[in-house]
């Protein structure tokens, strides 16, 4: 009994060490996306060239990436460059230019050259909110169903997209495939 | 004096459109208003995760505002509009996360905790109890022979 009370005060400081150092890796900020599993929430949106309008019905049929982005978003300018280059290798692309000023938007995009399949234009975060997006760049991961299966907050850069994303898109791509 | 009149009188005017900037919403119902206070008290900004929606600048809280706002002017109530804000934003949002599975740990942790302390002290406290008092204060005819010894050599000193 004694020796066992003994072994107590070491075996408490284990369990707290185990689970303190395990924080120290996880990351506070990261915050999981409650729409995982979800379909993509429906939507009415005229696209930012303004030619026409868009629904959740446009996004179904190819996996894809679906970029929330902003002209007043200082971390979207980084991460643009990369996404063009995405969309070179084949990627599907879809932007959606959330709470921003449409020229500004048009601007960026003839500037910047656009990755983008498909312009969705957000102007009063609507459909931002409905995604749980709460700041940009933000990057939703659909099926050829159209449904959410992932999501990555923050620059997408070339380290990451090869460690992380590439594996992750190329499943739905695989998935997708007869 | 008339100049330094008209200068107050315009400060004044402007604490009042200051005052109005911090609050614009004109609620419909009586009990709105604190219900719009308690919601943004309990709802946490995702962006700024230490702060709960009201009291964060963030454009997100400001919409999350604007949001709730709109559903209590719909005549939504507390569960629906949380409901709606933990769809979107996961059970992260609630600063009073709900009671599931999960969550357990949380809500019971603290009081479980207390709890074993309160044995661990009980059982410490009722063991002192029990433990005979007279054998330890006494002492055995080798112990007082010692202490004499003891006793008589630091008096020789």
């Amino acid at each position: 009994m004694k020796r066992w009370l003994m072994v107590l005060p070491l075996a408490v400081f284990l369990v707290v060490a185990v689970f303190l150092y395990r924080g120290l890796s996880l990351d506070p900020a990261e915050l999981p996306s409650a729409m995982i599993g979800k379909p993509f929430p429906a939507f009415s949106l005229p696209t930012v060239q303004g030619d026409k309008t868009l629904t959740q019905a446009d996004l179904i049929g190819k996996p894809a990436l679906v970029n929330v982005w902003a002209t007043w978003c200082i971390s979207c300018r980084v991460e643009h460059p990369v996404l063009n280059k995405l969309a070179e290798k084949g990627v599907v692309i879809y932007g959606i230019n959330y709470k921003d000023d449409n020229a500004s938007a048009l601007k960026w995009l003839a500037e910047f050259h656009n990755p983008y399949q498909l312009d969705i234009r957000d102007e009063d975060g609507n459909l931002g909110l409905n995604l749980g997006v709460y700041g940009a760049p933000e990057t939703f991961f659909i099926d050829a169903k159209g449904v959410i299966r992932d999501k990555f907050v923050g620059v997408i850069d070339e380290v990451i997209w090869r460690e992380q994303l590439a594996a992750k898109y190329q499943a739905l791509v695989d998935e997708a495939k007869p | 004096m008339k100049r330094w009149l008209t200068a107050a009188v315009l400060v004044l005017g402007l604490v009042g459109v200051a005052h109005a900037a911090i609050d614009t919403y004109e609620f419909a119902r009586d009990g709105d208003r604190e219900r719009f206070r308690e919601l943004t008290k309990e709802l946490r900004c995702p962006k700024c995760q230490n702060q709960d929606i009201a009291d964060s600048n963030a454009p997100i809280a400001a919409d999350l505002r604007k949001e709730i706002f709109r559903m209590l002017g719909e005549g939504k109530d507390n569960q629906q509009i949380i409901d709606f804000m933990v769809d979107r934003y996961g059970d992260f949002v609630r600063y009073k996360p709900a009671l599931t599975g999960k969550t357990a740990l949380l809500w019971f942790g603290p009081a479980a905790l207390l709890l074993g302390g309160l044995v661990v002290m009980a059982v410490i406290v009722r063991r002192r109890r029990a433990a005979p008092t007279d054998g330890s204060d006494a002492l055995s005819a080798q112990e007082r022979q010692r202490l004499d010894q003891l006793l008589d050599k630091k008096t020789d000193d």
